[in-house]
């Protein structure tokens, strides 16, 4: 064997520990986190947890119900607002929109994306908060909706992009109309796509707490109505794991978990949603 | 292939309207669509030039030349698809039963004129839901079993498909799923039927069975193909047109195309000189 084919050799075979050792730990860190999760939250969550409220540092006991029922609206809010302007945007952009529209749209989504939480609940603090001088689950809504609309607009487009082009032009061959070709032809081809482009987008803003701070606010009680302040876990979560008792990171590690086992859920009843369709065999 | 070391014919009829009732043909011959005068352009780009030619009804019209002769482009055009791309331009007249069809609603136009492509695109539906997708659209009142069982008997895929219907289609071959496009687009019963190279994507035992099949539509709808098989356009065909960068060089019966043509460009493409 020659130097250089030994030294290739070498090459090759660190290279492909390389690779494998950072696979490892990009799966790991994501497998420490779940584990250390689970593990803190395990112990700490109750069922009390799920359907008592809050109660006052030195009492025990008590749970984050309010918070668990608060970021549902939270979050159903958000959804409503968020995911029908990025979807119906991503259609406009994927199938009708000349060149330079799509690429300012496109450019403007992508700033959004990285706007800063903390930004986007400052202005949704002046949009809807100020007018109204009151907090309100509204406003919550309305800046995690607000964080929504990139991605969903974003991942829909690519994914409708992706629908092979023959499938346009038979539908079309037939007589559709373009209306008639998106709505029955290129969205069902993409919606597994689209679903977990909304998953995506849902699964970010359901740990967001900046855009949560001066505008859902919080609420150590039942709130009383949407257009009032509620709790939230991830707000709650960052009260809680600031605070010095130990009772208290005790409820913010429960809440995590809590967190985590709701997107986890939607995530797996969608998918088996998904999994019931035909999809698109991608050649 | 034929020998066709004969000489040349050294008059070249020109292809002009008038001699689109082709050389030797019955002079019965009803033409389902005319084509006259027809440029077209992608931008600034010509890619078909001055193409006059008639589609007789009932029978088979195969287009024919080398890749990038606008063969496939022509053949668009009679259901307008050509629309689709932007910056596309057509001049000229094309009748369909008389009726300039750019005047028509294009897509009141398309359900006369159906459209099977050069790769088999089913819907990611069902069989059934596949075949009846013309049906729904055009909101047809007609009983969608019935129309889905005769569309796939016409398109030979009854027998393999009547059990698992509502199985996806892509869980067909890929002959199947040609055949399946074929009663998708007969489903709507088309007055003629475009196929863009139905059989490039297809192995010979599919391409034998669509051949067959393309036969036997002649006696329901009026039949277009682009090939870029000469073997295929002589079974299958009645009419063949010789494209070369986009002019219509010659277009006679099929027999005669292939056995005498006029032009010395033909001859040379079918005795496989080039392209």
């Amino acid at each position: 064997m020659s130097a250089r084919l030994r030294w290739r050799k070498f090459v090759s075979g660190f290279m492909l520990t390389m690779t494998g050792v950072c696979a490892f730990v990009a799966v790991s860190a994501l497998f420490l986190i779940l584990g250390y999760l689970v593990y803190h939250g395990g112990i700490s969550i109750s069922w009390n947890f799920f359907t008592k409220l809050p109660v006052p540092v030195g009492e025990t006991g008590g749970g984050m119900a309010n918070a668990i029922v608060g970021s549902g609206k939270l979050l159903l809010l958000a959804t409503l607002f968020g995911v029908p302007i990025g979807f119906l945007g991503a259609i406009y952009l994927a199938e009708f929109s000349g060149g330079t529209t799509a690429f300012i749209v496109r450019y403007a989504a992508d700033l959004l994306n990285g706007v800063p939480s903390i930004v986007v609940g400052i202005f949704a603090y002046a949009v809807a908060v100020l007018p109204f001088k009151h907090f309100s689950t509204l406003a919550g809504g309305f800046a995690l909706g607000l964080m929504m609309i990139p991605i969903t607009l974003r991942s829909t487009e690519e994914f409708l992009r992706s629908v092979p082009k023959e499938l346009r032009e038979g539908a079309m061959a037939l007589g559709a109309s373009k209306w008639k070709t998106i709505a029955t032809v290129i969205v069902p081809a993409a919606y597994r796509g689209i679903l977990t482009a909304i998953l995506l987008a849902f699964a970010r803003v359901a740990g967001e707490t900046a855009p949560l701070l001066f505008t859902a606010f919080g609420n150590e009680f039942w709130s009383q109505g949407w257009n009032q302040p509620t709790a939230s876990l991830p707000a709650k979560i960052y009260a809680y794991a600031l605070s010095p008792y130990d009772d208290w990171h005790r409820q913010a590690w429960a809440g995590g978990l809590v967190l985590l086992g709701l997107i986890l859920v939607i995530n797996i009843v969608a998918r088996g949603i998904l999994s019931r369709g035909i999809s698109v065999s991608r050649t | 292939m034929q020998a066709s070391v004969r000489p040349a014919l050294s008059v070249n009829i020109p292809p002009t309207v008038t001699n689109t009732a082709p050389r030797d043909s019955t002079p019965a011959l009803s033409m389902r669509m005319t084509i006259s005068k027809v440029n077209f352009f992608y931008g600034s780009k010509q890619s078909l030039f001055d193409i006059s030619m008639g589609i007789a009804t009932n029978k088979v019209t195969a287009l024919i030349g080398p890749s990038g002769c606008g063969k496939s482009t022509l053949l668009r055009t009679l259901n307008r698809m050509h629309e689709t791309i932007r910056n596309a331009r057509l001049e000229g007249e094309i009748l369909l039963d008389g009726q300039n069809i750019l005047k028509q609603d294009v897509t009141s136009h398309r359900r006369r004129v159906g459209m099977v492509f050069q790769r088999p695109n089913p819907f990611p539906k069902s069989i059934f839901d596949n075949v009846a997708y013309g049906l729904r659209i055009n909101g047809s009142k007609a009983p969608l079993s019935e129309a889905v069982e005769k569309s796939l008997r016409r398109a030979a895929l009854w027998d393999e498909v009547k059990d698992h219907l509502h199985k996806s289609a892509y869980e067909l071959s890929g002959g199947q799923q040609q055949r399946l496009c074929i009663a998708r687009a007969l489903a709507v019963d088309p007055e003629v039927l475009l196929l863009d190279e139905p059989c490039s994507a297809l192995d010979p035992i599919s391409t034998a069975k669509i051949e067959e099949l393309l036969v036997q539509l002649k006696d329901l709808c009026t039949l277009v193909i682009v090939t870029h098989n000469m073997q295929q356009a002589a079974r299958v065909s009645d009419f063949t047109a010789f494209l070369l960068i986009g002019q219509l060089i010659e277009f006679s019966p099929t027999p005669q195309l292939f056995t005498t043509p006029g032009d010395p460009r033909t001859e040379a493409y079918i005795t496989g000189r080039f392209g």
